[in-house]
């Protein structure tokens, strides 16, 4: 290997400072979370402890987390469910020529990248004109799908372009039908990329918020009672409500991760 | 009855994601065009066919400041994740030594991208705050004798916390054309006597153009629509075209802020044509 030259030193450290920046912030919160009760918004740190780790599931004045976590674990196990299958349906799909692909891929990325507000406004105006009420299960669950769905889809799509058609192609001469081969030949096959797919899909529509912010009615998500807690909560419990689902979201994105590898493992084995 | 499935199939397969696409993408941006042309009577709006939202819009100074300074967002958002962007991308793609690696430092930069946006931007109160940790130091070996206010609640935090939220959608387009640059064209390039910075500029650099262009319409659309950063971090004083429509839609004139969403949309497909022509992204696709 060669030598490393003085750009490799200046680019490690330049990398070395970006992930400082990316994750600097969310450890500040980590440890202004485990102070005790005299803690305050800022440094120094008055003490240490759990105290307001604890709060946080205490009946609290100005809202309450359980219900929006509930509300946000079921709107997230739904959108994955929807997400995970119809990408899966049509990434199959995309391995041949259909009319109208062209389109419904562009769609699908337009849907991506169009800014988040025409997506609220839209579900919202929507909503509004038909006379039905919004609600984070109705309205708030499209919002959801117009940013979980295209990501993975296009996970799936890179899932199948790797995908070895040989394997259906014996179940097929062998006699199985449509449906006997992707149960028995393509699922077994994806299921470690589906897993983690689906975990992705899960934690992308738990953290959700500017699309549902405005089409979520008189219920809140978790995220939308964060949001709402940051203008009139001025004690740690706020960081504390932070670093627990930081911390869950991570959970989530790491068995994901540890799903892969694990199930894809015992596939070569 | 056979082959007449076997055609049908790819239809039937794409038939849920095409339901979904129509109702919560298609549907509902047809309905903010309709709405655009109707009339709002101050508590209600009523179906009409009327230009007036639009004149309202372009004769009013607001929409063009508000829209400059949106610009003024998009160019910052847009220069700062390409500066340290690009660098990241390029020390990831050939500067680390295994591919495993390479996986590992790139999902290390992506994790953020997974958790809440909200509590991302919260994070900064601490550190940013008039009492925040920076202020702090800075004071503490007497660089400055009062907090610096323009830290947070400012354009300068709205800037500082896009680009935190964003540049992933920078760095990973661009990871991704860097990684496919055949290594024997660096090899040849070097082998002709080009210089180190020859190489970036004659060979990495044009052939990872096609990722920048799509990281950076990425920026452009995320940028051009944001509401929630500019509340949270502009502290009330700070407009974009995003917090206008929310506004408007707060108080529910509806027709205003969907024929304002209608021109957003538009200036939007002009910028992200105008990086396309300039920039071919099709082999990247």
């Amino acid at each position: 290997m060669k030598k490393r030259s003085l750009s490799f030193y200046v680019l490690a450290i330049f990398f070395g400072l970006f992930v400082l920046f990316l994750y600097g912030p969310i450890f500040t919160i980590f440890i202004l979370s485990l102070q005790g009760p005299d803690g305050t918004l800022t440094f120094p740190l008055r003490s240490f402890g759990f105290y307001w780790l604890g709060q946080v599931f205490q009946e609290q004045r100005v809202g309450n987390f359980v219900e929006p976590f509930g509300r946000s674990l079921l709107l997230g196990a739904i959108v994955t469910l929807l997400a995970a299958t119809t990408s899966v349906l049509s990434s199959m799909a995309f391995r041949e020529r259909f009319k109208g692909a062209t389109p419904l891929f562009y769609l699908t990325i337009a849907s991506l990248i169009v800014p988040s507000i025409l997506i609220s406004l839209g579900i919202g105006v929507m909503f509004q004109v038909f006379g039905w009420p919004t609600n984070w299960l109705t309205s708030g669950l499209g919002a959801h799908l117009s940013w979980t769905l295209p990501i993975a889809f296009l996970i799936m799509l890179g899932i199948f372009n790797r995908f070895n058609p040989a394997y259906e192609e014996a179940a097929r001469d062998l006699g199985a039908s449509d449906f006997k081969t992707f149960g028995e030949i393509v699922l077994p096959l994806i299921a470690p990329s589906l897993i983690g797919v689906g975990l992705l899909t899960f934690t992308l529509s738990y953290d959700e918020f500017t699309r549902t912010s405005l089409v979520s009615g008189q219920y809140n998500t978790l995220p939308l009672e964060i949001f709402g807690m940051t203008t009139n909560v001025t004690s740690p419990a706020l960081y504390a409500l932070g670093t627990l689902t930081t911390l869950f979201s991570f959970t989530m994105i790491l068995s994901a991760y540890f799903a892969y590898r694990y199930l894809a493992r015992r596939q070569q084995g | 009855m056979d082959q007449h499935w076997k055609s049908l199939k790819p239809y039937l397969l794409v038939t849920p994601q095409t339901i979904l696409i129509l109702m919560f993408l298609v549907v509902p941006i047809i309905f903010i065009a309709v709405v655009s042309f109707w009339e709002f009577t101050g508590y209600s709006m009523t179906p009409a066919f009327t230009f007036e939202n639009y004149a309202n819009l372009f004769s009013s100074d607001v929409t063009l400041r508000t829209y400059l300074n949106t610009f003024k967002f998009v160019g910052l958002v847009w220069l700062a994740t390409l500066l340290i962007g690009y660098p990241v991308a390029y020390f990831l793609a050939f500067h680390v030594p295994k591919l495993q690696w390479q996986v590992l430092l790139f999902l290390l930069c992506t994790i953020p991208f997974w958790t809440s946006n909200i509590i991302r931007m919260i994070s900064w109160v601490p550190l940013l705050g008039k009492e925040g940790l920076v202020n702090q130091m800075l004071m503490g070996v007497g660089l400055i004798q009062q907090p610096l206010e323009f830290l947070l609640y400012s354009d300068f935090a709205v800037v500082l916390g896009m680009v935190h939220l964003y540049i992933i959608f920078m760095i990973a387009p661009i990871f991704n054309s860097l990684m496919r640059i055949d290594r024997n064209l660096i090899t040849a390039a070097e082998d002709m006597g080009a210089s180190g910075f020859g190489v970036f500029r004659e060979v990495i650099l044009p052939l990872s153009a096609p990722g920048i262009a799509i990281g950076s319409i990425f920026i452009v659309t995320l940028v051009m629509g944001e509401f929630v950063t500019v509340r949270l971090m502009g502290g009330g004083q700070a407009a974009s075209i995003g917090k206008l429509i929310q506004t408007q839609i707060g108080s529910v004139q509806y027709p205003l802020a969907a024929a304002n969403a209608m021109v957003l949309l538009g200036v939007t497909l002009v910028l992200v044509v105008g990086i396309l022509r300039v920039v071919n992204i099709r082999k990247e696709l």
